[in-house]
């Protein structure tokens, strides 16, 4: 039994000195190829206003999403302002009617 | 800059909606705090509100900018990092009042002094530190073709801003009228 353990022990050991013996040269071996270009517009700066007419975006769609975006959120609030007013107003009439019903009947 | 920039007429006077919201709310929070003015606290409601709705406007619209402008859709730079946070002050101050209990209301009150006193941060952030986002000197150099334009629009939408303020401000008056109701229905 300590026989197996120590053989297999030493298997074990084998395995990871030769892992470590192949592992530099394989990252050496990957060294000499020449690492990828990245292209022109990754590696310099260009002003967006210097960009090509063709990769440039249009302005129009974002100036009318950010107009919208204002028309849309200001209408939005303003009704639902209205609604829950409007709820709280006929709350309060109701709520008045009971107190004065109560009160005549006492 | 070409079409973009008429971004300009509406992001500009919702920054500034959002800056006079802010110091609104911060100053009726104070009288809160330190006076016990009810109908002060309203308004910091009405005001908080508004803050963080403007503050939705201003930043969904410099994005979309700024993406023509800068060909990012966002910067981390002073002046957005600083207006997404204070928007998000707002937000916390909402929050609180909504969910936050009994006696939340003092507690909210101290964060709106703490988003009033971001404003000038958030408003000097460009002249102070190296930014994407042109400068306060935008607003003092523009051309005679522009200026009218631009502070009839800040002058539109600081009008819209008081009447949905005393408007939002009736909600907050007319809840309190019906928790007084409410009160005196149970006696």
């Amino acid at each position: 039994m300590i026989e197996t353990i120590r053989r297999m022990a030493i298997r074990v050991l084998v395995v990871v000195a030769l892992a470590g013996a192949v592992a530099p040269l394989a990252h050496a071996g990957g060294r000499q190829q020449p690492p990828p270009q990245p292209p022109a517009g990754q590696s310099e700066f260009v002003p967006v206003s210097e960009l090509p007419e063709a990769e440039q975006l249009p302005a129009a769609p974002l100036l009318i999403a950010a107009y919208a975006v204002v028309w849309v959120a200001l209408l939005a609030y303003v009704w639902a302002l209205w609604r829950r007013l409007a709820g709280v107003e006929k709350e309060i009439a109701d709520v008045s009617r009971r107190i004065e019903s109560g009160q005549r009947r006492s | 800059m070409g079409l973009i920039q008429k971004v300009f007429y509406f992001h500009v006077p919702a920054a500034m909606a959002m800056f006079v919201s802010a110091i609104v709310c911060g100053v009726a929070s104070a009288l809160f705090l330190f006076k016990e003015n009810r109908r002060a606290d309203r308004f910091a409601v009405a005001a908080a509100e508004l803050a963080a709705l403007f503050g939705v406007i201003v930043l969904i619209s410099g994005p979309l900018w700024a993406r023509k402008a800068w060909g990012v859709w966002w910067q981390w730079d002073a002046r957005l990092t600083s207006t997404l946070v204070m928007w998000m002050i707002f937000l916390a101050y909402l929050l609180l009042r909504r969910y936050g209990g009994p006696g939340s209301e003092k507690l909210a009150a101290g964060v709106a002094l703490f988003g009033m006193a971001n404003v000038p941060f958030v408003y000097w952030s460009v002249n102070v530190w190296r930014t994407l986002h042109p400068t306060t000197n935008v607003v003092m150099t523009l051309g005679p073709g522009m200026r009218g334009p631009f502070w009839w629009c800040v002058a539109a939408f600081m009008l819209l801003y008081v009447l949905v303020l005393a408007a939002r401000a009736r909600l907050e008056e007319s809840r309190a009228r019906l928790e007084e109701l409410y009160l005196a229905l149970e006696e």
